[in-house]
């Protein structure tokens, strides 16, 4: 299988002086579903950030799909970040947007059509069973909800990597399990999926690579 | 409202300033040459010197005030008519009016005109009523300058305005910001409602702007026209118009995208530090 996504030897440290990663070296082929695993502070969250470009490496190479992202230019950081789906612990809804314009956003900022975005975005909602409710508002729904509200909008304009930070994080043991299988589904489908998640339990229970970050370092 | 404001006060300057232009403008139209002619001036000297002037393209209309005609005026003006009487001969010379026509309303025209009617035989005194316009029209350039300073500031006023009230409302959208950058918006999209909204201030601040200097000149109407009544004058006030009210549109649409596009570009820096 070619490789998804590869990190050679990064490390980031941030201004305050904490090294969130040092050296750490993790490669995702396609098609692969990966759990990062670890306490918190142990820099699960910073490797999301790096492959989704919201912060940068100090040292070190990452590269997504073929695609070095240290020789991105700025313009084409758009265009990477639509290949990428990311889902949040607090899931980052708009609160004064409907159920359907929060899952369109990734398609109105790719600037499908009004007829693609209306397919698209039902039949990413009826995927995470939440077909009936695209007319209410974030705050109408449970957490639970509001969490698949927000995998819906990650899968919308179906990206070939998916990241996840901590997205059980707030959920009970029935929903996590739930949302698990949502992702095993996608990639069933040949979706790369990258899930930094605490839930070891759960983890277990699935049968998937688990790479423990310690410190910013693999173990 | 603020905008409207800062834009309608240049704005009222400068139709002031026009208006004072073109008040300054007619009367250096009808701008005048008096001739006095010597007292020992013939007849012949008279009459020829007056076929040149009629001939002559620098010369609007002409006007000869003979001796007679003139000590008459003065009697009946002044009050002095019986001690007139008492003169041995009369005292006033012949004097010749004439405008300056189209041609010759620039100051240097007239004053060429001036000397060389001073150097003409017979002629004692010639005398220009124009300086004082002249001295109008520096004083209106003086003004006309302070106006564009004026300008220029309340204009960089009117972008800071906007940009802040852009800058607000930034803020607000922050995470809107923030999750549309993440799913992949350019900064382009994301930039774009904002620079709508502050084109939208910009124009709305213009009208408003051009409603204000509207109803100060209609307020102003007929005073003005009382005042100019008196002088016998048919001036009455323009307004800004209509190109007046494209100028101001466009001016406050420039100036709010200008300002919107400073406010969302500061803080799409900081959303995005990559």
């Amino acid at each position: 299988m070619p490789q998804m996504l590869f990190m050679d030897r990064v490390s980031k440290r941030y201004d305050s002086g904490q090294e969130a990663l040092s050296d750490v070296t993790l490669r995702v082929d396609q098609g692969e579903m990966v759990f990062v695993t670890g306490h918190s502070g142990a820099g699960k969250s910073t490797l999301l950030k790096l492959i989704a470009l919201m912060e940068r490496p100090n040292k070190g190479r990452v590269v997504v799909g073929q695609t070095d992202l240290a020789k991105l230019a700025a313009r084409h950081v758009p265009l990477h970040r639509r290949r990428i789906g990311v889902i949040f612990q607090d899931h980052r809804l708009l609160a004064d947007r409907s159920v359907f314009d929060n899952v369109a956003l990734p398609l109105v900022v790719s600037g499908y059509s009004r007829r693609d975005i209306g397919r698209r975005v039902r039949a990413a909602l009826d995927k995470v069973g939440l077909l009936n409710r695209e007319r209410q508002f974030p705050v109408a729904l449970s957490t639970g909800e509001q969490q698949r509200v927000g995998i819906a909008r990650a899968v919308v304009h179906k990206p070939p990597l998916l990241l996840a930070d901590e997205p059980t994080g707030n959920l009970d043991p029935d929903l996590s399990r739930e949302i698990m299988h949502l992702f095993e589904a996608f990639n069933q489908v040949g979706v790369t999926v990258l899930v930094v998640s605490h839930d070891l339990g759960l983890i277990k229970r699935l049968t998937h690579r688990t790479v423990r970050l310690e410190h910013g370092r693999v173990l | 409202m603020v905008v409207a404001i800062a834009l309608a006060l240049p704005a009222t300057l400068f139709t002031v300033l026009d208006n004072l232009a073109r008040l300054s403008g007619s009367f250096g139209a009808s701008a005048e040459i008096s001739l006095f002619l010597q007292q020992d001036a013939s007849a012949e000297q008279t009459e020829s010197l007056t076929a040149n002037l009629k001939q002559d393209p620098r010369v609007g209309a002409l006007r000869t005030i003979s001796p007679q005609s003139a000590l008459d005026e003065f009697k009946q003006l002044s009050g002095f008519g019986e001690a007139l009487d008492l003169l041995p001969q009369n005292p006033m010379p012949t004097v010749l009016v004439l405008s300056l026509s189209a041609a010759a309303t620039t100051t240097g025209a007239a004053e060429a005109l001036l000397e060389e009617l001073r150097a003409q035989p017979g002629v004692e005194l010639a005398r220009a009523d124009v300086q004082w316009v002249q001295r109008l029209n520096a004083v209106l350039e003086v003004a006309r300058r302070g106006v564009l300073i004026v300008g220029v500031l309340l204009g960089l006023a009117v972008l800071l305005v906007i940009g802040n009230t852009i800058r607000l409302e930034v803020e607000n959208r922050r995470d809107e910001i923030a999750v549309t950058k993440l799913v992949g918006g350019t900064d382009r999209f994301v930039r774009r409602p904002f620079l709508f909204e502050g084109v939208w201030l910009g124009l709305l601040g213009g009208v408003i702007a051009w409603l204000l200097v509207y109803t100060a000149l209609v307020l102003l109407e007929t005073p003005v026209s009382r005042l100019t009544g008196m002088y016998g004058s048919d001036f009455a006030l323009r307004g800004p118009g209509f190109g007046g009210l494209v100028d101001l549109l466009s001016a406050g649409a420039m100036l709010g995208y200008l300002g919107a596009w400073a406010a969302v570009g500061r803080q799409l820096q900081r959303a995005d530090p990559v």
